[in-house]
C-alpha cells in the first residue's frame, strides 16, 4: 500500500483528505490525517463574538464530521517532520511513514512576539480577536464597557484574514452607536500599512469608509512595544498611541513543529513554489494554506482555491507526470462593514482588487468593492457553504483562477 | 517603466524611483539615490543593504521585525540609518523592488 500523509486537519487539510480520497484507489492508497486538536473551528466567526452575534456554539463542531469514509485519522501531537526518511514522528513516537506527505499545520498567533503585549493587561484591558478564549474574553469585557480609546493595531504581516481588523473596526461602530455610546468611543486603527489596506483602489475605498465612520486612521507603524503602565503602544520611530481597550492582532507564524523539523523560515512557514504548490526542497511534499510562504492571503478562500491546484497537481506527481495546475494566488473576502451591509474584494498574486460584480459578469448578485446588503448576505451564507460544502470538498460555482470578466479597470 | 540617470549610468528605475534591475546596481549608484533621500551611507549602511538585496534575491518577505532579527541591526538604529520610511527607503536605496505587502 502506499500512504499519503496529511499533517492538519483545519480548513485546507480537511478538504485535501476529502478531494485525494475520491481520486485514489482504497486498495492501493493509504490516507492518514494527524491533527492535535479535536474541535474545528469555523475561524472567520470569531470576527462575529465580540459583539454578541455569533457565540462559541456557532463556530465549533467536531473535526471528525468533516472526513471521509476511508481516511485514518489520528489525533495527537506532531513531534518532528523527516524529510530525509520520509517519515514523521508522533509526540507517543510513532513513526508514520509516507510517499507523499502534505502540511497543512497553519499559523496562529503569538502574543509572546511584542514586548508588553501579554503585560499585566492581557484579557484585562489587551484582547484579541483571532482566538476563541480572546473573542470570548472581549465579548465579556464590551458588555459593560464605559468606552474610551477603542486602539486596533495590527503588529505586522503577513496575517490572517487581512480584513478582519477593517471589518472589526467597522462592527465596532456599528455597535457602539447602536448601544448610544459612540460619543464616549474614539476608534483608532493603527497598521503597519501605509493605509487601510495594501493595493490603490481597495485602499482608497477601505479608507474612505473609514474616515465616514469616523475611525482614526494611523498607517506606517511598526509596533516596538506595549507600555502596560502608561496604557500604550509605541513604534520603532517612536509615534506612542494611548489606549482605554487595545485590540491586537499578533504577529503570527508557522506552527512550531516546522521549526522542530528546521523546515520553514524565520517565521515557521514553509518555502513553497507559489505556482506549484510543491515545496522548494521535497518533491514529495506539498504545502497548502496558511502554513505556506506564498505571497497571497492566509486565508481559507485561498486554501480552497490552492486546494483544486493541489488536487490536480498531486495526482500529476503521484502518476509521474509534469505538473500541469498553476495557482494565481486567488482571494475572494467578504468583508462586514456594519449595519447589516458589506463589500466584497477578489484579487490574486498580479491582480489587485477591482470593482465589478461577482461572480457572474455584470450579473453579481456581489458587487465588488461596492457597499451593500447582498455582500452581507453573501458572508452570512458563507457559513453553510463552509461547513457544508467546502469543507467536504465539493465544487462551487467559482473558479480557482481569478477571473477578469465581470471587473472593472 | 523609465530611465534615469545615477552616478553618470542610465539605470532603468519604476515610476516611484525604485530601480528594476538590480544587477545595474553598484555603491555609486547607492549614494546617488541616498543623496536624494536626503541619507549620507556608511560602511554599516552597505552592511544593512547587502542584507536586504541577499533577502530579496532569496525571495524572502522584508519586515522590520526580520531586520530586527537579523543580527546585522536592530530595528531602533534601521530607524536613524534610514529615517521615517526605513524600509521604503532602504529598498529604494539597495536597488531593489519597492516592498509589496502581499495581501
Amino acid at each position: 500500500m502506499k500512504k499519503l500523509l496529511i499533517l492538519g486537519a483545519g480548513t485546507a487539510g480537511t478538504m485535501m483528505a476529502n478531494k485525494m480520497r475520491k481520486h485514489l484507489a482504497r486498495d492501493e492508497w493509504d490516507i492518514t490525517i494527524v491533527d492535535q486538536h479535536k474541535t474545528h473551528y469555523y475561524q472567520p466567526g470569531f470576527l462575529f463574538i465580540p459583539f454578541g452575534m455569533y457565540g462559541k456554539n456557532d463556530v465549533i463542531k467536531p473535526k471528525s464530521d468533516f472526513f471521509p469514509v476511508g481516511v485514518n485519522v489520528i489525533f495527537s501531537k506532531i513531534e518532528k517532520i523527516l524529510p530525509e526518511k520520509t517519515n514523521v514522528l508522533l509526540e507517543d513516537g510513532v513513526k508514520l511513514n509516507y510517499d507523499f506527505l502534505i502540511i497543512a499545520t497553519g499559523c496562529r498567533t503569538v502574543p509572546d512576539e511584542v514586548d508588553g503585549l501579554k503585560g499585566n493587561l492581557w484579557y484585562k484591558d489587551i484582547y484579541d480577536f483571532y482566538t476563541i478564549e480572546g473573542a470570548l474574553a472581549l465579548a465579556n469585557h464590551f458588555k459593560t464597557w464605559k468606552g474610551g480609546e477603542l486602539v486596533i493595531n495590527i503588529s505586522e504581516l503577513p496575517y490572517k484574514c487581512p480584513v478582519a481588523p477593517l471589518e472589526f473596526a467597522f462592527f465596532a461602530d456599528a455597535f457602539f452607536t447602536e448601544r448610544g455610546m459612540r460619543d464616549k468611543v474614539n476608534i483608532t486603527y493603527v497598521t503597519p500599512m501605509p493605509g487601510a489596506f495594501t493595493k490603490p483602489r481597495a485602499t482608497k475605498m477601505l479608507g474612505d469608509l473609514l474616515e465616514q465612520k469616523n475611525i482614526k486612521l494611523v498607517p506606517d507603524f511598526a509596533i516596538m512595544e506595549v507600555n502596560n503602565e502608561e496604557k500604550k503602544i509605541i513604534d520603532y520611530g517612536g509615534t506612542e498611541v494611548k489606549f482605554d481597550c487595545l485590540v491586537s492582532v499578533p504577529p503570527n507564524m508557522g506552527d512550531e513543529l516546522i521549526e522542530r523539523s528546521g523546515m520553514g523560515d524565520d517565521m515557521n512557514y514553509v518555502p513553497t513554489d507559489q505556482h506549484t504548490l510543491q515545496s522548494k526542497k521535497h518533491e514529495n511534499i506539498f504545502v497548502i494554506g496558511d502554513a505556506a510562504d506564498i505571497p497571497t492571503s492566509k486565508a481559507g478562500s485561498v486554501a480552497h482555491f490552492a486546494a483544486e491546484i493541489m488536487e490536480e497537481n498531486l495526482m500529476c506527481a503521484i502518476e509521474g507526470r509534469p505538473m500541469t495546475a498553476s495557482f494565481d494566488g486567488h482571494a475572494n473576502c467578504y468583508i462586514e462593514t456594519g449595519y447589516g451591509k458589506g463589500t466584497l474584494i477578489d484579487f490574486n498574486y498580479d491582480t489587485e482588487p477591482l470593482p465589478g460584480s461577482f461572480p457572474f459578469p455584470g450579473l453579481g448578485p456581489f458587487g465588488l468593492l461596492k457597499v451593500s446588503r447582498m455582500n452581507h448576505y453573501g458572508k452570512m451564507l458563507f457559513r453553510w457553504i463552509y461547513w457544508h460544502i467546502l469543507l467536504k470538498g465539493k465544487e462551487l460555482p467559482v473558479d480557482a483562477k481569478m477571473q477578469m470578466a465581470g471587473k472593472k479597470l | 517603466m523609465a530611465t534615469k540617470t545615477l552616478a553618470g549610468v542610465d539605470v532603468s528605475v519604476s515610476d516611484d524611483g525604485y530601480m528594476t534591475d538590480s544587477s545595474q546596481w553598484t555603491k555609486e549608484i547607492a549614494g546617488a539615490i541616498a543623496s536624494e533621500e536626503g541619507v549620507e551611507l556608511t560602511d554599516k549602511h552597505f552592511e544593512v543593504l547587502d542584507f536586504i538585496r541577499n533577502k530579496v534575491a532569496d525571495g524572502a518577505l522584508l519586515t522590520i521585525r526580520g531586520i530586527n532579527k537579523s543580527g546585522v541591526v536592530d530595528a531602533k538604529s534601521f530607524y536613524q540609518m534610514f529615517p521615517g520610511a526605513p524600509l521604503k527607503k532602504s529598498t529604494k536605496i539597495a536597488g531593489v523592488p519597492k516592498p509589496e505587502s502581499c495581501i
